[in-house]
């Protein structure tokens, strides 16, 4: 096994203000030492992958890795993504966001991106609240949690955000946790390589807001809890449905294969190009890279 | 010890030492999930909550505390590869 740290840091901009900026046991930066010894393990180089994020907490990790990056506005990564693949298909491409920047501000890019089937990889660390902006009741805080806009309770229920995402056409679907930490780089690989829109659901843990306001404890006791309600798909079929309360499967939860977006829009142009040439059209095409 | 450990290299980033488990205090929040989750108990925390290798001999040197750690804080040696036994049949070309 080799040393992680010394391979970690040569991905880190080391210059860049460390310590990070999250709290103290937060989970995004477990999230990106494990994306980053995901790339390493893929070979990729540090100039064949974007980073791309919103606004937000998990939004603050392009800061910190020595990748292209592209830090952008709220709710709107996968739109400035969608662009970046489209104008660089070599190119690959990971969106790290939040629930609240990519399902309720940037909900629509999000279905849509899903739909499109555009061969991004989306890390969506999900902590059931709005981290950054103080606690407030997410589109992912489970019924009757407490966030500072609802001190009594949210009485809405929270997305499923991988079933919203298999119901919109994502190809490539996994739910991973901060808790276990090998298997979440292992779906990173897997959603890297998969050609397609890939969707990796993270849970992790927020405790300094939705920890503290639901009295769950610090990380160590959410840690915990991921631990002891996350299921393997593979047990899906064994396990009694009494005991599926409150838990969640983790793993690869849904994986097809459907024609990608820049393979589908190449075709686009040699039809086209193809249809002028036999009319004696002339047009300005430009091949792509 | 202690300048040892804060040491950072010219490019910024930490040193790594020497010992099977090694904390950069600048970067550490004290945030205590390498101590929770050590599979052999062999870290404990100070008074300050930074992490500790108190018993080195438990230490397996498996790296869970190095990969969970959300500040890139800890460093875990890898285990030295032993030396491979040669077998003898008794038979020479």
């Amino acid at each position: 096994m080799p040393i992680f740290s010394e391979m970690t840091h040569k991905y880190l901009r080391a210059k860049k203000k460390f310590p990070n900026v999250w709290c103290s046991g937060c989970g995004i930066g477990t999230v990106m030492g494990a994306i980053i010894r995901a790339i390493d393990h893929l070979h990729l180089s540090r100039d064949e992958v974007v980073m791309i994020s919103g606004i937000g907490c998990s939004s603050r990790m392009p800061v910190y890795v020595d990748f292209n990056t592209l830090h952008t506005t709220h709710g709107r990564p996968l739109a400035f993504a969608t662009g970046v693949k489209l104008a660089k298909p070599n190119l690959k491409v990971i969106i790290v966001t939040g629930d609240g920047d990519a399902l309720a501000i940037g909900g629509n890019h999000f279905i849509h991106a899903c739909r499109r089937n555009i061969d991004l990889t989306t890390i969506l660390i999900n902590n059931s609240t709005y981290g950054m902006t103080g606690g407030q009741v997410a589109p992912t805080t489970p019924f009757m949690k407490i966030g500072t806009t609802a001190p009594y309770g949210n009485r809405e229920r929270g997305f499923d955000i991988s079933k919203l995402a298999m119901a919109a056409g994502a190809p490539f679907v996994a739910r991973g946790t901060v808790y276990h930490v090998v298997q979440l780089q292992k779906l990173v690989e897997q959603a890297i390589l998969k050609k397609g829109f890939s969707l990796v659901e993270v849970i992790s843990q927020c405790h300094t807001l939705y920890g503290r306001l639901n009295k769950e404890g610090g990380p160590v006791e959410m840690m915990k809890w991921q631990r002891d309600h996350a299921i393997p798909i593979s047990a899906a079929g064994k396990v009694p449905a009494e005991k599926l309360k409150d838990k969640f499967f983790t793993g690869v939860l849904w994986d097809i294969d459907f024609p990608e977006y820049c393979e589908e829009y190449d075709k686009v142009i040699a039809l086209a190009q193809s249809l002028a040439e036999g009319e004696g059209v002339r047009v300005k095409g430009k091949e792509r890279e | 010890m202690a300048d040892q450990i804060n040491k950072i290299e010219p490019d910024g980033n930490p040193e790594i030492g020497e010992e099977k488990v090694h904390v950069f205090e600048a970067w550490c929040k004290k945030c205590g999930i390498c101590v929770a989750f050590c599979p052999t108990g062999a870290l404990t925390s100070d008074a300050n909550g930074l992490p500790l290798l108190t018993y080195p001999e438990k230490c397996t040197q498996c790296g869970m505390c190095e990969l969970r750690c959300p500040d890139f804080a800890i460093a875990v040696r890898p285990r030295e590869k032993k030396e491979p036994k040669i077998v003898t049949t008794g038979e020479s070309q």
